[in-house]
């Protein structure tokens, strides 16, 4: 198992590489001075002057990226000039913040998901199966900062249930529960529509399990069905179920920027929103570098799931 | 195409959903036509007003405009945009992939690496990145959308171009001498078009969400040009005071997203021809039963199968796989039920613990007694008591019939944990003496191994274990031994028999082979579509033959050194079920039927233990 980690940790070493390629790439496409836009309307001369320093703007494009990389294999990824402080702290700060939410949207929608559908597969065509196969149709198509809207009026506005925006209340906020009551409405906006498609894709890949010899076989053991289903089949079928889970953990991800809009999550998509509106062009970089790495590294981790769980795949 | 519209329009969903997109589509088309205010045009005066105020239908937004106008409006420009995005991304991605697919090689290896690497980001941050760096507005938000969806059309429309390169047209159209831009054109498009437009349909939704999204971060459409997107956000800050001017539009949004949705999935099942057939049901915990007629006394047999009748409903269609069939086992006999694929004999087996799929087998009469209790329509749970503990199974295909991702030992010790109770250790110990039970050589560590880690032998005999792992009165064997090779079909044959004077359980061995039969069991029943046709001692049946059918099925087995002895197969196929000839199912395929074979129904007669299903039997029984 040790192995197969390390041979997909290396693995992921072109694709780090090519997605900082791609972002060099999209941001060499700047039209104009690229000083003065990546600085935007903080290009005082000084910051003109320290930023064609530091990425060398005068060099070839090649070096650049070099000049580029190495500078954030060093763990500096420039500074920005809007906060006036270096990008990696901002990132790493707002990233948490993201985090949070992303993943307990990931942990929502994959558990609600999944539940949703083996019990839709084990009552197909039932009233459980018809009722969530509504519900999961309207979810899927409510789009998520529509849906985040409307949780606040409702249980915001209307119900005074939840806070309606911000991560910790101003005054004596601060602890878990006060983060948990700040969290329901946004995770379950964010969780949505990945819950939705997980519950069909689960669905349909427990209705293919069910129907396999295996399965008979469970029953012919005497086998309660309670555990065939939840146990025999769930396994079996989590197989296709893994590699969604990993697709949508990206939907998540790309969701949580209106999320964060929409409740005022200071997390890493509001901070590439406000700074790609004041074009501070470095701290936008020095996040989607981030993130996308993050993203890499989080499916090397789905993958490593996906052999723990099937000893059919060579590890 | 009218075949599939008319199914696409049976599922009421779809069709709701193409009604719905089509008055949208009509509204944002006659839009310029309809006597609306300039979705521009503000009037401070008239700020905030609800729907349903005189002369504005939907109300007006924080500027006093004509909420009903600019949702118009901007609906036509989202869908617009989403459109041209599609456009774009559909003719960027599919020149990508095939090039890529049709080249081949190195240059497919370096455009696919590049396709990878733009899908290992998620969707967002690489649209962030485009915006960024061109700047907000809606042109750009454009581009950014378009270019975070060539990835998905270039990886699809490659894998159907690999496909259609190697084909024979393209290889005679490079023999003819044309050129890779003609070919490509003019041989390889037209075969993939259909799949772009059925891709770009698909995500064409997908396109007007994520366009409206980046306006509605303000990354899109600038004021005062309005989409969808940017007026729901602009209405954002006044979504507590005035919460209409959000919902207008977000209804908007969800209604396209909706229709689209509803649309592509009535698209996607009409076109899944498995899901059009409903194979994708899940069968049931037990068979379903729906039995019409007198149930047959109880008799003094372990178990007796009495007149029992299994059918499938697909659709109209009824197929009768057992259409009657009475069957005893009393402890240590062995029962051979014998006969081709398709004459029920399986049916019949799974029937007896309720294990035929349902949907769409339905048990519909007769009786299956264990120890004179009827199994048939008997509550789940005491079924589920018999399962695997009294009357147990060894299936067919022992690949497929143990889970791939469960270790062998665990599968031994649920066999018995769903019986008993069992500690872990203990039921260690147990899987490990069942391994050795039936000659397993070094059952401590292949205890552990997952089925694909074993032999094919090795797997049945992990099979036979799991059967007897509770010591059942009654095993049924459903062709133990058809997937293996001679020699391992004989151990395993003479490990079953070893078994049955041991332990003095009772089987019924399910199989098509008749030497397997002679080795093994004591009497012997023949099955033709669904019934059983003859009946007796092993040595009887096998030495005199009283049923035509018989008769021939034994001239087909090939006898070691026989010398040339010509193989008679039968001509003919079994009949189908779902149509049986009335009278002798045999009969058309019977170089003896006569008129009265076909006339009626035909008794299983003869003295006892012998019996035969035919009027001019080869031999009296």
């Amino acid at each position: 198992m040790g192995g197969y980690i390390l041979k997909r940790l290396i693995s992921a070493i072109p694709v780090l590489l090519g997605i900082t390629i791609i972002v060099f790439l999209i941001m060499s496409l700047i039209p104009g001075d690229p000083a003065t836009a990546i600085l935007g309307s903080y290009a005082t001369p000084e910051n003109v002057a320290k930023i064609n320093r530091d990425l060398g703007l005068d060099k070839p494009l090649v070096q650049r990226y070099f000049i580029w990389l190495s500078n954030m294999l060093t763990g500096d990824f420039g500074r920005s000039y809007s906060l006036n402080r270096p990008v990696i702290d901002e990132v790493l700060e707002r990233f948490n913040a993201t985090l949070i939410l992303a993943g307990t949207a990931f942990v929502l929608c994959s558990v609600l998901g999944i539940l949703a559908g083996v019990v839709s597969a084990a009552r197909q065509y039932g009233f459980a199966d018809k009722a969530i196969t509504f519900v999961v149709l309207i979810g899927i198509s409510v789009p998520s900062f529509f849906l985040g809207m409307m949780m606040i009026l409702l249980f915001a506005v209307n119900l005074r249930w939840l806070p309606v925006s911000g991560m910790f209340a101003i005054y004596g906020g601060g602890d878990l529960p006060d983060l948990i009551r700040h969290l329901i409405m946004p995770s379950l906006a964010l969780a949505a529509v990945a819950t939705g498609v997980i519950a069909r894709l689960s669905r349909s890949a427990m209705l293919e399990v069910l129907r396999q010899d295996y399965i008979r076989t469970a029953r012919a053991k005497g086998v309660h069905e309670r555990r065939v289903i939840m146990d025999h089949a769930l396994r079996a079928a989590m197989v296709s179920i893994i590699p969604v889970l990993g697709i949508q953990a990206g939907f998540v991800l790309s969701g949580a920027v209106y999320i964060e809009i929409v409740f005022q999550w200071p997390g890493v998509g509001r901070m590439l929103v406000d700074a790609i509106l004041t074009r501070d062009l470095l701290l936008v970089q020095g996040g989607v570098v981030f993130v996308a790495a993050c993203y890499v590294m989080f499916n090397i981790a789905v993958d490593v799931a996906q052999g723990l769980l099937d000893p059919r795949i060579k590890t | 195409m009218t075949a599939f519209l008319k199914l696409l329009f049976r599922n009421r969903l779809a069709a709701m959903g193409a009604v719905v997109l089509t008055a949208i589509l009509i509204l944002v088309l006659i839009t310029p036509l309809l006597p609306l205010q300039n979705p521009d045009a503000t009037a401070t005066a008239d700020r905030f007003k609800r729907p349903f105020t005189e002369g504005y239908l939907l109300g007006t937004d924080h500027l006093g405009r004509d909420l009903a106008s600019r949702l118009l409006h901007g609906t036509r420009l989202s869908l617009a945009v989403g459109v041209v995005a599609a456009l774009i991304a559909a003719t960027i991605g599919s020149a990508i992939g095939i090039v890529a697919g049709y080249f081949g090689g190195r240059t497919d290896n370096i455009i696919m690496r590049g396709v990878d690497m733009l899908m290992a980001f998620p969707y967002i941050l690489l649209a962030l990145a485009i915006v960024a760096a061109l700047g907000p507005g809606l042109m750009n938000a454009l581009i950014a959308v378009a270019a975070v969806n060539v990835p998905f059309f270039a990886r699809n429309i490659r894998g159907i171009t690999v496909g259609l390169a190697g084909r024979e047209f393209i290889d005679a159209a490079r023999l003819a001498g044309m050129g890779h831009t003609r070919i490509i054109l003019t041989e390889l498009l037209p075969n993939v078009l259909p799949v772009i437009i059925i891709a770009m349909s698909t995500t064409v939704g997908w396109m007007i969400l994520e366009t409206a999204g980046l306006s509605f971060l303000g990354l899109g459409s600038q004021p005062p040009q309005a989409d969808l997107g940017s007026m729901l956000g602009e209405a954002r800050s006044a979504l507590i005071s005035h919460p209409h001017t959000s919902i207008v539009p977000g209804i908007m949004i969800f209604l396209i997203v909706m229709s689209i949705n509803l649309l592509g999935d009535g698209v996607r099942d009409a076109l899944d021809p498995r899901l059009r057939s409903g194979a994708l049901s899940r069968p049931r915990a037990t068979t379903l039963v729906e039995r019409a007629g007198d149930i047959p006394a109880a008799t003094d047999d372990l178990l007796a199968i009495q007149n029992l009748e299994t059918q499938f409903h697909v659709g109209k269609r009824i197929y009768r796989a057992v259409g009657g069939v009475s069957l005893a086992v009393k402890p240590g006999e062995c029962l051979g039920v014998i006969g081709e694929s398709g004459s029920g004999k399986s049916v019949t087996a799974l029937s007896v613990m309720g294990l035929v799929a349902s949907p769409p087998g339905v048990i519909t009469g007769g009786a299956v007694r264990f120890q004179g209790e009827d199994l048939i329509g008997a509550p789940y749970e005491s079924l589920r008591r018999k399962r695997g503990d009294r009357v147990a199974y060894i299936f067919q295909d022992p690949l497929s019939t143990l889970h791939p991702l469960y270790r062998v030992g665990e599968q031994l010790a649920e066999a018995i944990r769903s019986h008993h109770k069992l500690g872990k250790a203990e039921g260690r110990a147990r899987a490990v003496q069942l391994l050795k039970d039936v000659r397993i050589p070094n059952a401590e560590s292949r205890i552990d191994d997952y089925p694909h880690e074993m032999s094919g032998g090795m797997r049945q005999r992990v099979g036979i274990a799991m059967a007897l792992a509770n010591e059942p009165d009654v095993i049924i064997a459903d062709e133990p031994t058809t997937a293996l090779d001679v020699t391992v079909q004989a151990q395993i044959l003479s490990l079953l028999d070893d078994l049955r004077r041991e332990r003095g359980l009772a089987i019924i061995f399910i199989t098509h082979d008749f030497g397997v039969v002679a080795q093994l069991c004591d009497r012997v029943a023949v099955m033709y579509a669904g019934r059983i046709v003859e009946e007796g001692p092993t040595r009887a049946v096998l030495d005199a033959p009283a049923h035509p059918y018989t008769r021939r099925l034994i001239a087909c087995v090939p006898e070691l050194g026989g010398g040339r002895r010509a193989l008679a197969a039968i001509p003919g196929l079994p009949p189908a079920v779902d149509d049986l000839p009335s009278g002798c199912a045999f009969a058309p395929r019977c170089d003896k039927a006569r008129e009265s074979c076909r006339a009626g129904d035909i008794p299983l007669a003869g003295t006892h233990p012998r019996a035969v299903r035919c009027l001019y039997p080869e031999e009296a029984v």
